[in-house]
């Protein structure tokens, strides 16, 4: 083939294959993100009118948005508390838990934990609502007299726990599940080569399923500290980030203020700071947790 | 160092039967191996008695201990499996060492037993590798070494060997053997090779479709099979097996004839060995033309074309050597010739050959 066609057939696979991909991209992500940076430099009101060009979101935010700073706090609790004790850790012993049951057992465990997941959000989130109600109509508090413990208002004494349990059982699921067809790739052999060298459960734990899973692992926690900072469905529809802002997670707040106060301008501004987390969140997951080997190759380690 | 006993043990797998009832001793120090096809429960035996899989029925004892609820950690074995298990994400020198965590070695001396062990079989300048680094017959030996390295009563091996080229399997077959003898460990070798099994074992276990078919020294399995499929599995190039009708003294084969010690009635299958059958001008025994001609280097195989059916013959370098299509006469050892009911499949041992009409 000559060089000229070649590189025109290079060109067009180019075009073929990457095409659609990076049309999707820009689309999807840098359009609005374009958008966003423009409107965040503008007055958008309830109007839907522009009036000029500002930097003035961008002093409020700084200088007196006292809010901004203890929704980003609540955010970090959230997000944290949700990966550390349900969407990574839960899944996990999940996962361990049911593979190492017989076969059907752990399916029917499985199927259990991802009836959330497949219960259409209102239905959960009302599920949830008459779990805490601080009545003895609610579930827990039917629960806790029974054991003969005082009610508990679960909404105003532990809000921020609330918000971690609800996501977290939601949650759960997905590591679940990545988790466990990871383990199940892992050769037999491996497992009982470490049995004859003397390794008991924990051991073959420790040493041969959870190394053998890092990659799933990082890759859980990168997606759902991604995940579950932009997203805010059930708080907004359990305490709708009540009591006062006490669940008020940061993509809640800037959907509250662009949306509820009709702050458009200034909503765009405050979004541009969870894009910005976003990107560094990812940015520094790349850098610690070896994500470039990890969208490499399959990662899951066998041979 | 152990004495291992099965007692009728079997595995089923839901409506497999990977090991019919198998009744097996081994001496305390020897070498024996398992030989047999591919899917036979060559595997499965070895981890019945590694205690990875727990034996249908039947019972596992080391030193006339029941073994059956003993743990694979506290069984004291070495094994190495056929598809190496080495752990990919430690190095060399971890897998190695792996086991000797689990025994509370001191570090030192931990370091020190893995170097020993890796010297055994030669991959000390690979001990910072990961396996995925290694080609596959450096992972079998560092599986080797993995085994050996906690100095195991019992040593189970699943083909070490076979990804080995032809070089370096001859001397790890002899490295192994030497191993065993100065460390006296009980060896159970599973290999499909018969070379291997032979030059390497005290006695061999020939399996077929989860059966123990006969239990002997090499010897005894080469010049004794008890069964078609013994005979046939063992020796290279394989056995001639021909098959006919006796009636009274007499074995109709193909065209021809030959004359039994005995009466018999019904199929039998003759087999002789290609070394046993003599090539000779000499107007003496069964008229035959020579077919292909296959120089193995010290000997050559003739395919030779005789009135009873094809056969196969090995004749060394220093006899006389014929051309393709020449026309000649075997004879076989009478001693050699073997009888096998064609239905059982089994040896007729008084059945002898007495004259080739
Ligand atoms: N986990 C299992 N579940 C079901 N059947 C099995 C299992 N393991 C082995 N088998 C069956 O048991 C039989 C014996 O298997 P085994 O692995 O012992 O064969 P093998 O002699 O080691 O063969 P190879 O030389 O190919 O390794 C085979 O028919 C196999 O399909
Ligand atoms: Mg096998």
């Amino acid at each position: 083939m000559s060089a000229p066609s070649q590189k025109h057939r290079q060109v067009t696979n180019f075009a073929i294959f990457l095409g659609p991909a990076i049309l999707l991209l820009f689309l999807f992500f840098i359009a609005p993100v374009i958008v966003d940076i423009g409107i965040s430099f503008t007055d958008l009101g309830r109007d839907l009118q522009f009036h000029k060009v500002t930097t003035a979101n961008f002093e409020r935010m700084v200088t007196r948005d006292s809010r901004l700073t203890k929704t980003l706090g609540i955010t970090f609790l959230y997000v944290l508390g949700t990966l550390a004790f349900f969407n990574v850790t839960f899944g996990l012993i999940l996962s361990l838990a049911t593979t190492n049951v017989p076969d059907k057992l752990g399916a029917f465990f499985r199927s259990v934990w991802l009836l959330p997941r497949m219960s259409p959000s209102v239905v959960y989130a009302l599920m949830w609502i008459w779990m805490i109600d601080p009545t003895e109509r609610g579930l827990i508090n039917q629960v806790l007299s029974f054991a003969g413990i005082p009610e508990f208002d679960m909404m105003n004494q532990a809000p921020l726990m609330l918000i971690i349990l609800v996501n977290g059982f939601i949650g759960a699921s997905m590591g679940m599940i990545i988790f466990t067809s990871a383990i199940r790739s892992i050769p037999e052999h491996l497992f009982f080569a470490a049995r004859v060298d003397g390794a008991g459960f924990w051991s073959i734990i420790w040493y041969i399923t959870l190394p053998s899973i890092r990659w799933p692992l990082s890759f859980i926690t990168v997606y759902q500290t991604l995940s579950l900072m932009v997203s805010f469905e059930y708080i907004w529809l359990i305490t709708n980030g009540g009591p006062f802002y006490d669940t008020t997670v940061f993509a809640l707040y800037v959907y509250k203020r662009a949306f509820e106060n009709g702050q458009y301008a200034y909503g765009a501004a405050l979004a541009l700071i969870l894009v910005t987390l976003g990107i560094l969140a990812s940015l520094l997951m790349w850098r610690f947790m070896d994500m470039k080997r990890m969208l490499q190759d399959p990662r899951i380690e066998v041979h | 160092m152990a004495r291992i006993e099965l007692r009728n043990v079997s595995k089923v797998w839901d409506n497999v039967v990977a090991l019919e009832p198998t009744n097996l001793s081994v001496a305390d120090g020897e070498f024996v191996a398992v030989l047999g096809p591919s899917g036979c429960g060559k595997s499965t035996t070895l981890f019945i008695l590694a205690g990875i899989y727990a034996p249908s029925k039947g019972e596992v004892l080391f030193d006339d201990q029941v073994v059956n609820d003993v743990e694979p950690r506290d069984r004291n074995i070495g094994i190495v499996f056929q598809s190496y298990a080495l752990y990919p994400h430690m190095n060399i020198r971890d897998n190695i060492r792996f086991p000797l965590k689990f025994k509370k070695t001191e570090k030192e001396e931990a370091m020190r037993l893995v170097e020993e062990s890796a010297k055994l079989v030669h991959i000390e300048e690979f001990l910072d590798r990961k396996p995925s680094q290694l080609s596959g017959g450096q992972q079998q030996r560092v599986a080797l070494a993995r085994a050996l390295v906690k100095e195991p009563q019992l040593l189970l091996l699943d083909e070490p060997l076979s990804n080995l080229d032809a070089t370096l399997r001859m001397s790890m077959r002899s490295e192994i053997k030497t191993l065993q003898q100065r460390l006296k460990i009980t060896t159970i070798l599973v290999t499909h090779d018969q070379l291997e099994a032979i030059t390497m074992a005290d006695r061999i276990i020939c399996m077929s479709r989860g059966k123990i078919e006969q239990i002997g020294s090499p010897k005894d399995l080469y010049e004794n099979p008890s069964s078609l499929f013994v005979a046939s599995f063992i020796g290279a190039p394989p056995i001639n097996l021909l098959e006919g009708v006796a009636s009274q003294e007499k074995l109709n084969l193909n065209k021809g004839s030959i004359i039994l010690n005995h009466a018999h009635q019904g199929k039998l299958t003759l087999g002789i060995r290609p070394e046993n059958i003599k090539i000779t001008k000499d107007i003496q025994g069964i008229k035959s033309r020579v077919g292909l001609v296959e120089p193995m280097g010290r000997e050559t195989l003739y395919v030779l074309e005789t009135t009873i059916g094809e056969l196969r013959a090995l004749v060394p370098e220093s006899a006389p050597q014929w051309g393709q299509g020449e026309d000649i006469f075997c004879q076989f050892e009478k001693e050699s010739c073997l009888f096998f009911d064609t239905e059982t499949e089994k040896l007729v041992s008084n059945l002898r050959l007495v004259a080739i009409e």
